[in-house]
């Protein structure tokens, strides 16, 4: 028997499934071995999470981009199948490429790490994937680590999918055992797909990604009929049409085809140049025998966390522009509109999924296009009615008017904590203090519980999971989506250097904590800006009342160092590393701030560094 | 107790040719501008905790020999007459360290009598002196070898202070090094002065101001104390166990040091220096007015029509290049015009003379800093850029605004 060849593989003998899990739980070290026991990969090319091919992700160790592979697999039967896999991410932020990746599959392999059980996005994973309808095979990963407790956690999964312990499969993606039983079990208990293959085509579109050198690349689940190379494709959202210059599937490296058929998961590329003419969710037909009804598409990603991307030399803005320009037709999650700030110049307001996508896109900007960026404090999205009953979108507290506010609404999200028990009491003290109300709370054994907390979006995208980690000790884990806005008494605080208001640095904050804020951000630029010729008061204010102040006192001496002969070069030399560092000054009104001063003052305490924002 | 002894930091720049050759354009500037030597010597007897001075107690010379200075010192001459030709008229000699006076006077009569041809007449021969290190003997020697000023490290009359500086001599040294001094026939005794020590007082620094002031002296140096990194001090204030020195307690202390400086009938004429009488050390005045001077000794800088240079630091290291014929330059740096203008402003603007408004490129900010206070309205009417008192504390700042 041949294998099956693509563009006219039988449904019968197709798979399509995504690997689901928490964040580090072991999907793409799973996919590792697939890669390698259905001999796409030779031993000799592997590499650790070979699926992870942007830098940053190699980098950092985690999953930004889901990736599908079709992967070949004789079945117990002996028969011929086909795999496609989809490793997905684990973190919050990218939740929506996770649901992307499961409206492409008839099931999912929902991986536990056998040595922490089930953490919150395991539970956010496991919801998607049933919301989809979707055949769900509960797997334990890393039974090979000492600390593993597969039977302890084999009883939790089952629990909460309600099937028997013995129905989880146990494997360890290290070294590889389980999978080849794991590998027949997708075979057998995933549905194989049951599109219409004589009909019109329908294809969705679930990924769209920008290369420099193939243009756009636009990935797809074909449901209905069948797309050929030569074909002329039709875009049913916008009515464009263009000619298909290839068609593919990935395994793991792209391979031409002859074409696509119902079931199967591959590429087309056309040629366009901007992933808006080639939209996620969109459903793609052909032109000369087109479908007449799209398929459901996907909800928009919504960029929920704002903060202003600043170029620190301001010649550098339309360097800015091309760059972010670029990110965003490979992030369509990526919004960012042109502002100005009288502290920082020109720059863009840029919308993310979450501190994690921010840091990533500044990172990616830094790194893949040299620019050096300055970030404002992030921020949520508010909504504000004025007295005059007006309506404003504020997504930069500077914006945020000045009185004459009835009402503000600020993001609420449903978050779920999952943790050890006996922490219970300092989660409850954590979220109290960050306004949060409990919903619900469940037991998911003995020692652990499940925690379900209404909470102000603002109060916890930035360092609440670096409090909560250190409260439980690193057990805990945090997931959250969004849910309706609510009014809140919210409240802007500016701060004034020299009597000047430096918009970079205004909050809005519950009312409650406007005067710590006041005071801790006078006290900390006092102390990264240097004393300058005259006094600089600092000053905290709600409107026009000033609720905590500071002062920078006049610099009285800076010289009296001696200067002889041997001096003279080194003195120059500093000096003139001192006029580089000036050009780099932002001049607010008379007042001199150090770029490093702006970037100290706006990074929250602990959230942006990296390390802590693992959802 | 481990002693890791400090490797300054060597500047960076470019490598220096073998045989120290310099340009013809360099060469062409040594017979219309002023021309002095500096002569290193290395040595001391303990290193002081705040001192970053290229010097060597005697464990740390790796092989080098005091006695051997005198004789490396007059190949490096022998160098300099290589490279330069004929020396030029020796305006001035400067003997810094380090403390040369732990060198007996025969040294540096030796190395002058290779030299002599070329002193002028009224050549000014400057050594910097510890005060517990001389004698009225030695004092004698060195006056009689031809030196005929000379500078002691007074630093502090407060013995408090003196124990934080690390400093190893009695407060009541120094009076009687320098009535000695005066005994053996100097006339131009200096003072160096260090104020803003952790621990002192306003009441301590006048009181060492008093005590310096009521000496036979005409010219003082007071400097703010400056925590060099890689120094003792450096790892005090690092680990807390000694508070860093306060901006504003020294600028306090700058305006006493001016205030009892005007009283005793001297004037400032640099920012950290002052002298009585028209007195002041005209060796370090090449320095400031972008003047030739060759350094000799290990670490020693030169200069010499816009290029600089500077030795190689260790003396065994320095020696062993001269005893192989070469230069023992560590690199060297060939200014642009602009490096030189930038120079010029910069060391310029710390003397009483200033700067002629005509050599700034942009005017403009004289002005603002004529408002500002840093500036003498007056002198500027007469086209003088020259710092206020207030100004002399912020030169850096006057520098950066007209050099924007
Ligand atoms: N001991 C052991 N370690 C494993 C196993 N599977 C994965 N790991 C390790 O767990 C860590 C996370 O693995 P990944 O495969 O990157 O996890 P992931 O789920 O893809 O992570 P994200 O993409 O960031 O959500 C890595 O250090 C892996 O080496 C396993 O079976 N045994
Ligand atoms: C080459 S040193 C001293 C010569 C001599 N060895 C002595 O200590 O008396 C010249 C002067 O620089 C000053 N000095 C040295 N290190 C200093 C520092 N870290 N801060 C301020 N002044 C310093 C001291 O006043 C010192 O007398
Ligand atoms: S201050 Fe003078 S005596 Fe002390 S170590 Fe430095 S050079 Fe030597
Ligand atoms: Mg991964």
């Amino acid at each position: 028997m041949t294998p099956p060849i693509v563009g006219s593989t039988e449904q019968a003998v197709l798979r399509n499934f995504s690997i689901i899990a928490h964040i580090d739980h072991g999907k793409s070290t799973l996919a590792d071995r697939m890669l390698q026991l259905t001999g796409v990969v030779e031993a000799r090319a592997m590499r650790a999470q070979y699926l992870d091919r942007m830098d940053i992700e190699r980098e950092r160790g985690i999953t930004i981009k889901s990736q599908a592979v079709r992967l070949p697999w004789v079945g117990r039967d002996g028969r011929d199948y086909v795999l496609n896999m989809i490793d997905t991410p684990g973190h919050v932020d990218f939740t929506y490429e996770v649901s992307r990746s499961l409206a492409a599959c008839e099931g999912a392999v929902l991986l536990v790490d056998a040595a922490q059980g089930i953490e919150a996005q395991t539970l956010a994973n496991l919801y998607l994937a049933l919301a989809n309808d979707m055949a769900i095979i509960p797997v334990l990963n890393k039974i090979d680590l000492p600390s593993a407790q597969p039977d302890k956690y084999a009883a939790e999964l089952a629990h909460i999918i309600g099937c028997d312990p013995s129905d989880v499969l146990r494997v360890s993606a290290k070294t590889g055992e389980g999978v080849p039983d794991l590998l027949h079990a997708i075979v057998d208990l995933i549905p194989a797909p049951a599109g219409k293959p004589e009909t019109e085509v329908r294809a969705l579109i679930f990924d769209s990604v920008y290369d420099i050198y193939r243009g756009v690349v636009t990935y797809v689940r074909v449901v209905d009929g069948a797309i050929h190379a030569r074909d002329r494709i039709l875009m049913m959202s916008t009515g464009e049409t263009h000619e298909l210059l290839e068609v593919g599937v990935i395994s793991p490296e792209p391979m031409p085809a002859a074409g696509l058929v119902a079931g199967e998961v591959g590429y087309l590329i056309t040629g366009v140049k901007d992933v808006r003419q080639s939209k996620v969710g969109d459903t793609v037909t052909t032109v000369n025998k087109a479908a007449t009804t799209a398929l459901g598409g996907y909800q928009e990603p919504k960029p929920m966390v704002f903060s202003g991307l600043y170029p620190m030399d301001g010649s550098d803005y339309p360097d800015l522009r091309d760059a972010l320009d670029r990110l965003k037709l490979n992030d369509a999650a990526l919004v960012y509109e042109p502002e100005s700030s009288v502290a920082l110049g020109f720059g863009f307001r840029c919308g993310f999924l979450g501190l994690l996508h921010l840091e990533i896109v500044r990172e990616r900007l830094s790194r893949e296009f040299n620019l050096d960026l300055i970030s404002t404090a992030p921020n949520v999205i508010y909504r504000v009615i004025l007295d005059d009953e007006k309506e404003m979108i504020v997504t930069n507290p500077s914006e945020y008017p000045n009185g004459k506010v009835r009402e503000v609404f600020e993001p609420m999200v449903k978050a779920t904590v999952i943790s050890p028990s006996e922490f219970i009491g300092s989660i409850m003290e954590l979220c109290q203090s960050r306004r949060g109300s409990l919903l619900g709370m469940d037991y998911l054994s003995e020692e652990r519980v499940e925690m379900r907390y209404e909470l102000p979006l603002g109060e916890i995208a930035f360092d609440f999971f670096d409090a909560l980690k250190s409260r439980t000790k690193g057990y805990a884990s945090l997931d959250y989506e969004f849910t309706e806005e609510k009014s809140a008494d919210l409240i802007k605080v500016d701060i004034l250097l020299h009597g000047d208001p430096v918009d970079a640095f205004s909050a809005i904050l519950h009312k409650d904590k406007a005067y710590n804020y006041g005071v801790a951000m006078a006290g900390k630029l006092k102390e990264l800006i240097p004393r300058q010729q005259f006094e600089v008061p600092i000053q905290a204010a709600i409107g026009s009342r000033i609720i905590a102040r500071e002062s920078i006192r006049a610099i009285r001496k800076d010289v009296l160092a001696k200067c002889y002969g041997g001096d003279i070069s080194r003195k120059r030399k500093l000096l003139e590393k001192q006029k580089e560092g000036k050009k780099r000054m932002k001049v607010v009104g008379r007042v001199e701030i150090p770029q490093e001063a702006f970037i100290a003052a706006l990074s929250t305490n602990n959230g942006t560094e990296g390390k802590g924002t693992k959802g | 107790m481990v002693f890791t002894q400090r490797v300054p930091k060597e500047l960076a720049g470019e490598v220096a040719p073998l045989n120290g050759a310099l340009s013809e354009s360099a060469l062409a500037s040594l017979p219309v501008a002023d021309f002095g030597l500096y002569l290193h010597v290395p040595f001391c007897n303990v290193r002081c905790g705040y001192c970053d001075f290229n010097t060597y107690t005697s464990t740390e010379l790796r092989g080098f020999r005091r006695e051997d200075w005198a004789n490396s010192i007059g190949l490096e001459l022998d160098l300099a007459k290589r490279v330069i030709g004929d020396l030029p008229d020796i305006q001035t000699i400067f003997i810094g360290g380090g403390t040369p006076t732990l060198l007996p006077p025969g040294d540096f009569e030796k190395v002058f009598d290779n030299i002599e041809s070329a002193f002028t007449s009224d050549i000014e021969i400057t050594i910097e002196a510890n005060p517990d290190t001389v004698t009225k003997e030695s004092l004698s020697g060195y006056y009689k070898a031809g030196i005929n000023r000379i500078s002691f490290g007074m630093q502090s009359a407060v013995p408090s202070v003196l124990k934080v500086l690390d400093r190893t001599h009695d407060p009541k040294a120094v009076s009687q090094a320098v009535e000695l001094a005066a005994e053996v026939g100097f006339k131009n005794i200096s003072l160096d002065l260090i104020y803003g020590t952790p621990t002192e007082t306003d009441n301590d620094w006048t009181e060492s101001l008093l005590q310096a002031l009521s000496l036979p002296i005409n010219h003082f140096s007071a400097y703010s104390l400056i925590v060099e990194p890689g120094t003792k001090l450096h790892q005090q204030v690092k680990s807390g166990q000694v508070a860093p020195p306060d901006d504003d307690i020294s600028a306090n202390r700058y305006l006493i040091a001016e205030s009892q400086a005007l009283a005793h009938g001297f004037n400032w004429y640099e920012v950290s220096n002052w002298g009585k009488g028209g007195a002041r050390c005209r060796h370090n005045e090449i320095y400031w007015q972008s003047g030739n001077w060759w350094g000799a000794g290990p670490g020693a800088h030169s200069h010499v029509g816009g290029i600089r240079w500077w030795n190689k630091k260790h003396p065994a290291v320095w020696a062993q290049d001269l005893a192989s014929g070469d230069s023992p330059a560590a690199g060297r740096e060939v200014l642009t015009p602009d490096q030189l203008m930038f120079e010029a402003v910069m060391l310029s603007l710390r003397t009483i003379g200033g700067l002629a408004v005509s050599r700034l490129e942009n005017p403009n900010p004289l002005l603002g800093l004529a408002k500002d206070g840093l500036i003498d309205p007056k002198k500027l009417d007469q086209g003088h850029v020259v710092l206020t008192l207030e100004g002399r504390l912020l030169a850096d700042l006057v520098l950066r605004t007209l050099m924007k």
